[in-house]
């Protein structure tokens, strides 16, 4: 119908297997955006459906549909060629349908091991909720799926980012599921963790089930999909096999043109230092952190997820309090009790987990990005729309911000979206230092570009900026120089100059120069 | 790219919850004139009807305003009666009659709610108390300071005062302009301030609003000490209605639960940073036509509690329907 791949159109899968689940002419709008448009779907036995799309291409509201969370307007869906419906998740689940949500919806204050069977509760005989089995069958699921140390009597509340995110995971595999739904898994993961995400997603499609996979990713989509859909603003603009597609095209069949992957070169002319740290202790999380940050540079902190760069960053927002050091700005020494204090010398932080902590659902995207820059756009106290909308404007488009328009509920913007309006509200601070917590999680592969070449100009105009990514091409592309930190401890400051991806994958993991 | 085409829109700050107020004094309207003309009592859709109808708004109005204000930044406050009571009771014992007291006995008692709103908001943002527990006890200790130390503390409102309840330029009773002059302070603080803006984000998420370098303590502070004020100005309004002050005041008028069931009726959402005041109002307005309804039909007083309770269930009924398209 709407395919462009003429080429890879046929479903010419060699074995030629029958469909496990079939969407056809599935269609949902929301308030003046149509999310989906007439998409036919196919999910076979045994193999990983990768779904790729711009952010707000309308995948997540698919994966929303399967799971019984939204009722598409028109269209139907069959699984083993027999229609179903999904009046409710908990339908959905029933008819074999699990997914891993791109916003996992855990509840910080109950144990892992309840948190994964909440709603499928193992019960005993006289119809009670049964612990024992509770507990086990929890640490089975987490054990398969490589995080066997994530007790299952741990608060959820006490996991870091990375963790929860397996316990959403554990979650959904912990369904007895023939449809596993993966919305971007990997955003919150190591590189290790991973590694053992895909093993299972292995050992699944071994067993017969149908996985969908949603990334922005090619490199993963490539290493684990056995084909591809692409959607472009609601439609499905392509499909096929995927090692046969050429990663290009199929970058050109989403955003409608070619994307270049080069990172844009800015010029490095660092000035004066801006930001000194030196000796920066936490009793539990980093240890002895000493850099220093100029006018005009963008400084890459690299390491796994746990490495404790976040925890760093946190300390100088004034969210966590250091145990000893000090952190020296435009040569005044200070030390932010609070995240208020560090905004109002100059020090901003875009936090890595911007669905809760980023954005406040419920109001218009426009509020959202003025939030912290309202000292500028009113005058005594008193708000001036005109000058809000205009701040928003302007940041919003430079990041390529994709919404129907900036009243629009931030709540409701596509994953992607979101995260670009908390980029653009910090941005809008006009801060002196602008720390970037996994800047480009989540944003699709134009709209990356974009942020790139935003972050280039405002370190050209003067900005510092530290960037926190575990994205190897991305520290690699951006930095001007980068620290490597290794389980709360730096292992070195690197000139980003003839560097080698190696070289810094092995010291980011301690295999070479190690000495415990 | 649809990024050219981000527009403006036509919804601002202040405007977005007007819908709801608009419903809801539609359905008072509603109500009022049904029972004016089954009942055969026309009269009442007259101007001194109408002015009837607008005082028996004024003091849940005034608590009400003070209330929406902890409950948007995500409180609430159960101590409003207690403090009312204590306002009205101190009040007219510091005037003692007295013309000369009453800009003293006044300042006493706004200094008096001040603290009250700052324990209360102390509790709550610094200490990390729920808000329910901790301005239950506040309320508590304050009614029973005032039952202890009542037998001491008699008094009545100068007559200067007490006049200004009665008085009705251009024939809008005084007490009404006032409450119509606070509730747009309110409006205007609310929908055209920073610090309205900073509420609703406190409000709406607080983690987020920390992260955006608010000082969230401050911000509930803030609004549980406007609550308070709310409550102050209402006890003042009533002693000098009925010319003394009683302990049981507040606790008669339920002023505490009545306060947050017209918030909420008024599409202010409990979990804070969604609503304002003027569904607030448009809450009291339909509380104070159902009462005038009831009393126009002589229907008992028990009946007329059924059907608000009932009124409190169907708003939140509505509301939550309202937002599940919502939730992602
Ligand atoms: N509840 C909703 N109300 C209104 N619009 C919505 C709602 N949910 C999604 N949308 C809109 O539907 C479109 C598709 O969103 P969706 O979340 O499916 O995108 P996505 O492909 O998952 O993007 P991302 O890569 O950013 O996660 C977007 O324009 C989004 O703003
Ligand atoms: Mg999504």
């Amino acid at each position: 119908m709407t395919d462009v791949a003429t080429s890879h159109d046929a479903p010419a899968s060699p074995t030629a297997v029958a469909p496990l689940l079939t969407l056809r002419g599935i269609s949902k709008s929301f308030p003046g955006v149509r999310a989906l448009d007439d998409v036919s779907l196919e999910i076979y036995p045994g193999q990983v459906t990768a779904l790729i799309g711009e952010n707000g291409a309308g995948k997540s509201t698919l994966v929303k549909i399967l799971t019984g969370i939204y009722q598409p307007d028109a269209g139907e869906i069959a699984i083993d060629g027999r229609p179903v419906e999904f009046g409710s998740p908990h339908r959905a689940a029933q008819q074999g349908i699990t997914a891993i949500h791109q916003e996992t919806v855990l509840f910080d204050e109950i144990s892992v091991a309840e948190n994964i069977h909440l709603g499928h509760a193992p019960r005993t005989r006289l119809g009670l909720i049964d612990w024992g089995a509770i507990r086990g069958g929890a640490r089975k699921v987490l054990a398969s799926m490589g995080a066997g140390h994530i007790a299952p009597e741990t608060r959820l509340k006490e996991l870091s980012i990375a963790n929860k995110h397996l316990v959403g995971v554990a979650r959904a595999l912990s369904i007895d599921a023939r449809i596993v739904i993966m919305d971007e898994p990997t955003a919150a993961l190591s590189y290790k963790e991973i590694g053992e995400l895909f093993t299972l997603i292995e050992m699944l499609k071994a067993d017969g089930k149908g996985i969908l996979f949603i990334s922005h990713k090619f490199d993963e989509i490539y290493r684990i999909s056995d084909r591809y859909a692409v959607f472009r603003d609601g439609q499905k603009v392509g499909a096929g096999m995927l090692p046969e597609t050429p990663q290009a095209e199929i970058v050109k069949m989403m955003v409608g043109r070619s994307v270049d992957q080069i990172f844009p070169k800015h010029v490095a002319a660092p000035g004066e230092t801006v930001l000194k740290v030196e000796d920066l202790s936490h009793p539990t999380e980093f240890d002895g952190i000493d850099f220093e940050l100029r006018r005009g540079e963008i400084l890459g902190f690299y390491g796994l997820v746990g490495a404790g760069r976040s925890e760093v960053m946190q300390a100088l927002f004034g969210l966590t309090r250091p145990s000893r050091g000090s952190i020296v700005l435009d040569g005044q020494a200070i030390t932010p009790q609070s995240p208020a204090d560090a905004v109002n010398a100059g020090i901003v932080y875009v936090p890595e987990e911007r669905g809760k902590q980023g954005v406040v659902i419920g109001l218009p995207i426009f509020e959202n990005v003025s939030l912290p820059s309202l000292k500028r756009t009113s005058l005594h106290g008193v708000l001036r729309l005109k000058e809000e909308f205009d701040l928003a404007r302007a940041y919003t488009e430079r990041l390529d911000l994709r919404a129907s328009s900036l009243s629009q509920d931030v709540g409701t913007l596509s994953g992607g979206n979101q995260q670009k309006v908390v980029i653009a509200k910090w941005l809008a601070t006009g801060p002196k230092v602008i720390i970037l917590d996994e800047p480009t999680k989540g944003i699709d592969i134009g709209s990356k570009a974009a942020v790139h070449q935003f972050m280039g100009e405002l370190v050209a105009q003067g900005l510092a900026v530290i960037m926190v990514s575990s994205e190897l091409p991305e520290v690699m592309g951006m930095s001007d120089r980068i620290v490597v930190m290794r389980e709360g401890r730096m292992v070195t400051t690197l000139e980003n100059k003839d560097l080698s991806a190696e070289a810094l994958v092995s010291a980011a993991a301690g295999i070479r120069g190690e000495d415990a | 790219m649809s990024v050219d085409t981000l527009s403006s829109g036509r919804t601002r700050r202040g405007f977005r919850d007007l819908p709801v107020p608009l419903v809801v004094i539609a359905l008072a309207a509603f109500i009022y004139v049904t029972a004016a003309l089954a009942t055969g009592q026309a009269n009442q859709i007259s101007l001194t009807g109408l002015s009837g109808l607008l005082q028996r708004t004024v003091a849940l109005g005034l608590v009400g305003l003070g209330q929406t204000f902890a409950i948007l930044v995500g409180s609430i406050d159960l101590s409003v009666a207690a403090l009312i009571s204590t306002v009205a009771v101190l009040a007219s014992y510091l005037m003692q009659g007295d013309a000369g007291m009453i800009v003293p006995a006044i300042l006493a008692c706004l200094v008096l709610a001040l603290v009250v709103g700052v324990i209360n908001g102390g509790l709550v943002a610094c200490w990390g108390i729920n808000p329910l527990i901790a301005t239950l006890s506040t309320g508590l200790i304050l009614q029973g300071a005032l039952a202890a130390g009542f037998t001491y503390l008699g008094g009545r409102v100068a007559p200067e005062f007490q006049a200004l309840a009665y008085q009705a330029p251009f024939g809008v009773p005084l007490p009404v302009l006032l409450l119509a002059v606070l509730a747009i302070v309110a409006w205007f603080v609310l929908a055209k301030t920073r610090f309205g803006a900073h509420l609703y984000a406190v409000g709406g998420n607080p983690d987020g609003a920390k992260l955006a370098g608010l000082r969230v303590e401050r911000f509930v502070l803030a609004a549980h000490v406007i609550a308070s004020l709310g409550a102050c100005v209402a006890g003042l309004y009533l002693a000098a209605r009925l010319q003394s002050g009683t302990p049981w005041i507040g606790r008669d008028g339920v002023y505490d639960l009545e306060s947050i069931a017209i918030v909420v009726i008024g599409g202010t959402a409990l979990s804070g940073g969604k609503g304002g005041v003027l569904g607030t109002l448009a809450g009291v307005l339909l509380f104070a036509s159902l009462d005038a309804s009831f009393n126009m039909f002589g229907v008992d007083a028990f009946l007329k509690q059924v059907l608000r309770g009932a009124i409190v269930i169907a708003a939140v009924a509505v509301y939550a329907v309202r937002n599940k398209g919502h939730v992602a």
